[in-house]
């Protein structure tokens, strides 16, 4: 009944042997990605630009072009409608009002008094100011370095330093690899969807750490193997739980994409790719990156107990 | 790793029985949880504004023009304290954040500076050789008085929304002249944002009858103020007002909405000094028009009729039944000491948290089954005591956010999701590394025994680097993303604590009743 048995425990397919290929096609993302950014650039959302953000249930299928003359001869600047999830739901999105805070409020009850009637409910009504809106976009770029960095020590502390660069340059790319991912689709980035660049890196490091520790302990046990051979053998041994584990996430992503509203669609779709990124950062980049790094082959005996003879291999 | 001992089982029964005991009063209605008696827990999960609908408002607190108007005070005292002491001085006024002045002759340098000593105790006096004098705040002043200000704007902020009969406002300070205002459930945060956007700082000032009010020319120690009311032309009037204050309305005591010959008025009463100051000036003012000021605008400007000594009066205007209850509001909670600016304004209505928290059960619930579904069917039995581990892990993650008091929110509940996907990981990883020690052809008991044992060091490093990621979402996000930090957190380390120990504890009570001669798996 058990279908895991199905699966080979270590697939014997050669990871490292192609690892130029997987080099090749990270790179390509990666300049891909800041290409896009620097020629599309991002669809920032009201978090980080600044502006008003309202949602509202119509009466009735909601007639847009008629909404959107009448919002347009307000005089609010570049204001945007689209249809929500459904078709008596609008998203309306206005540009940051010149002057104060107070220029904000005025232009949302100008908003409302315009749609008058043709609005059974309002669902959402955001506004942040441009103070606001720059603070919020320092924080999320420090929370997202800092993540990196710190998540970066942390493996240089519990590995050597190789590993740690690895790590370091595979969520560097990871990262890249999502902002090119929005800058691409032009989902609206805000602050829920830095949260799931973060929670991307968090996972594929999650990822990649699995399988440095599965290097270290090969790397104690077959110290005559050659290095390639031997990472080869730690990405294979861990193949299943890498892909198993990406499998059930995957699962739940989907329900969420699927289910979860319209509300955070871009943050689970987002995070479906991040999860796809992750996965192959952490066998077709990190581990491959090693192989540049001078690996020490005398690793420091921390157990003794591990360093015996190796075991028969499967 | 296959012996348990009895204290950790007790310890792991008692992990599921706490964690039952805490989810349990989410299954009931809020009205039954809150009538369980004291001893029983009866936290619900805390639910955020965007899934339970309200409003959260980021105001800043406008130190500098408290700071201006002090020094505007400052420099009409020193200018009466220069003229009673007869020192000639020139070019007196503001200069950015300080107030500067000259005196002509050097030779009253010291007298000056002693003069204005007196009077401006909380400033740092500077003078320079030609004898200029510059007066700033000293730090320690400037932050006392930001204190003070924030201070009393946190307190009538409170009072007003009080007022408005709000259930459960959250208002607190936040960094240093920011006021973090959150109301759930709020319908019409409208109402609430144009009674906090008010100063309501009333006067009664009398109108300077020497002056046409066509902005011509104001004579010095009279302005040109606009009015609430509308000319026949249909623009707003305007009244030259002597800056001089007769009454201010921080000697009101009461104030009410009511009707006077069918129109909404305010009526309202002074405090004995109050009904003195306002008493005397009627008295010396019959005939002549006083302007209502509120917030430097007319209000009413009505002509003195006889002198009003009991202390109270009302006040007229084209008002609507609304705008009288707001005015009157805004009287009894009192004046802000600064006007307040909304710098961040998030507001849910009921009916999307409704839909949203629908949605996130949809979610949640499909996401389990599918989950579960491939677990038992990658795994067999293990991969059903793996899914056993995973109900556990939903109840005590729904137990932590609901004894912690924690903030459920809807990227929160997408980290419960995430959760259940990642969750089994753990497990998946005990499980492959069983797989492989059986195939180095070891019996199931050392092989659980190797496996649990070895991926335990690779379990605990990959969950503390994604912990690190989600203490940084904590520590930089707001609102809603600190919701999703602390349910990817806290979901970490109950999916760590389930595969380590229940699903253990299952495998290894299953290893000794059926002492299986081969693994299945």
């Amino acid at each position: 009944m058990a279908l895991i048995r199905k699966l080979p425990i270590a697939p014997n397919l050669n990871f490292i042997g192609h690892r130029k290929i997987f080099l090749a096609v990270s790179g390509a993302l990666v300049l891909a990605s800041l290409i896009l950014l620097a020629g599309v650039g991002l669809n920032l959302g009201i978090d980080f630009r600044g502006g008003i953000l309202i949602e509202v249930r119509t009466n009735g299928p909601a007639d847009l072009s008629a909404m959107r003359s009448r919002l347009g001869s307000l005089g609010l600047g570049e204001v945007t409608l689209q249809e929500f999830g459904a078709e008596d739901e609008v998203l309306i999105n206005v540009q940051r009002q010149e002057g104060e805070e107070e220029a904000q409020s005025a232009a949302i009850a100008a908003v409302k008094e315009a749609l008058g009637t043709d609005v059974a409910e309002y669902r959402r009504t955001e506004f942040v100011g441009p103070k606001v809106g720059g603070e919020l976009k320092e924080a999320g770029a420090w929370a997202t370095v800092l993540a990196i960095l710190g998540i970066s020590l942390y493996v240089w502390f519990r590995f050597e330093w190789q590993f740690a660069v690895a790590a370091l340059l595979a969520l560097v790319h990871d990262v890249a690899a999502m902002i090119g991912f929005f800058a691409f689709t032009q989902l609206e980035f805000n602050l829920a969807t830095l949260a799931a660049v973060l929670t991307v890196a968090g996972y594929s490091i999650n990822d990649t750490v699995v399988i440095f520790d599965r290097v270290r302990e090969v790397l104690r046990k077959y110290k005559k193997m050659p290095l390639l051979e031997l990472l080869n053998m730690a990405v294979n041994q861990t193949l299943t739980r890498t892909l198993l584990t990406s499998f059930t996430t995957l699962l739940a992503l989907l329900a969420l994409t699927l289910f979860g509203g319209e509300v955070i669609r871009g943050f689970s779709a987002s995070l479906i790719w991040g999860i796809l990124i992750g996965t192959y950062s952490s066998f077709g980049l990190a581990v491959p990156l090693l192989t540049f790094m001078g690996l020490r082959r005398t690793v420091d005996d921390e157990e003794p107990g591990k360093t015996r003879s190796p075991e028969k291999a499967s | 790793m296959v012996q348990f001992p009895k204290w950790q089982v007790a310890l792991v029964l008692f992990v599921l029985l706490l964690g039952a005991v805490f989810a349990a009063p989410n299954l009931l209605s809020r009205e039954t949880a809150e009538n369980l008696p004291g001893w029983v827990p009866r936290e619900q999960v805390n639910l955020g504004l965007d899934l339970q609908g309200g409003s959260y408002l980021l105001m800043e607190v406008d130190i500098d023009t408290v700071v201006r108007e002090r020094l505007e005070g400052l420099v009409d005292g020193i200018r009466s304290a220069l003229r009673r002491a007869k020192i000639v001085y020139s070019d007196i006024g503001l200069d950015g954040q300080a107030a500067t002045f000259q005196v002509r002759d050097l030779q009253t340098v010291d007298q000056a500076r002693e003069v204005i000593r007196d009077i401006a105790r909380e400033f740092v006096m500077q003078v320079d050789d030609g004898g200029r004098f510059r007066l700033q705040y000293s730090e320690q002043s400037l932050k006392d008085l930001t204190t003070n200000v924030i201070a009393q704007s946190l307190e009538i902020v409170r009072r007003r929304i009080d007022e408005t009969g709000t259930r459960e406002p959250t208002i607190q300070r936040q960094g240093d002249d920011r006021i973090l205002v959150q109301l759930p459930g709020l319908r019409d945060p409208e109402r609430i944002k144009s009674l906090l956007g008010k100063t309501a700082k009333l006067t009664f000032r009398m109108v300077d009858e020497s002056s046409v009010a066509d902005g011509a020319r104001v004579p010095a120690g009279s302005e040109l103020l606009s009015s609430t009311e509308l000319d026949t032309a249909g623009n707003p009037r305007r009244y030259v007002v002597k800056k001089r204050i007769m009454v201010s309305g921080d000697t009101l005591t009461d104030a009410a909405a009511t009707f006077q010959d069918g129109q909404p008025v305010v009526s309202f009463s002074f405090d004995s000094i109050g009904a003195k100051k306002f008493g005397d000036a009627t008295r010396a003012n019959v005939g002549r028009p006083f302007a209502i000021v509120l917030d430097n605008k007319v209000i009413s400007a009505p002509v003195i009729r006889e002198a009003i000594l009991g202390g109270s009066g009302i006040i007229s205007g084209q008002f609507s039944v609304q705008e009288v209850q707001d005015l009157a509001l805004l009287l009894r909670a009192g004046a802000l000491p600064a006007p307040l600016s909304i710098l961040e304004e998030r507001t849910v209505g009921p009916g999307l948290g409704a839909d949203s928290i629908a949605a996130g059960k949809i979610a949640s619930i499909l996401g389990f089954v599918l989950v579960i579904v491939f677990m038992a069917g990658a795994y067999g039995l293990l991969g059903l005591m793996a899914n056993v581990a995973l109900a556990a892990n939903l109840i005590i993650l729904l137990a932590a956010l609901s004894g912690l008091q924690a903030t459920l929110t809807l990227p929160g509940i997408a980290g419960i999701v995430l959760t259940l996907g990642m969750a089994v990981d753990a497990n998946v990883l005990i499980f492959e590394r069983i797989r492989e020690e059986i195939a180095n052809g070891r019996g199931p008991v050392t092989a659980i025994d190797t496996g649990y044992r070895r991926a335990m060091a690779t379990i605990i490093d990959s969950n503390l680097t994604t912990l690190i990621a989600a203490l940084l979402l904590f520590m930089f996000g707001t609102g809603p993303i600190k919701g999703f930090a602390v349910t990817l957190a806290i979901g970490l380390v109950t999916s760590m604590f389930t595969a380590i120990m229940l699903t253990r504890l299952l495998v290894v009570t299953w290893l000794r009743r059926r002492r299986p001669q081969q693994l299945a798996i």
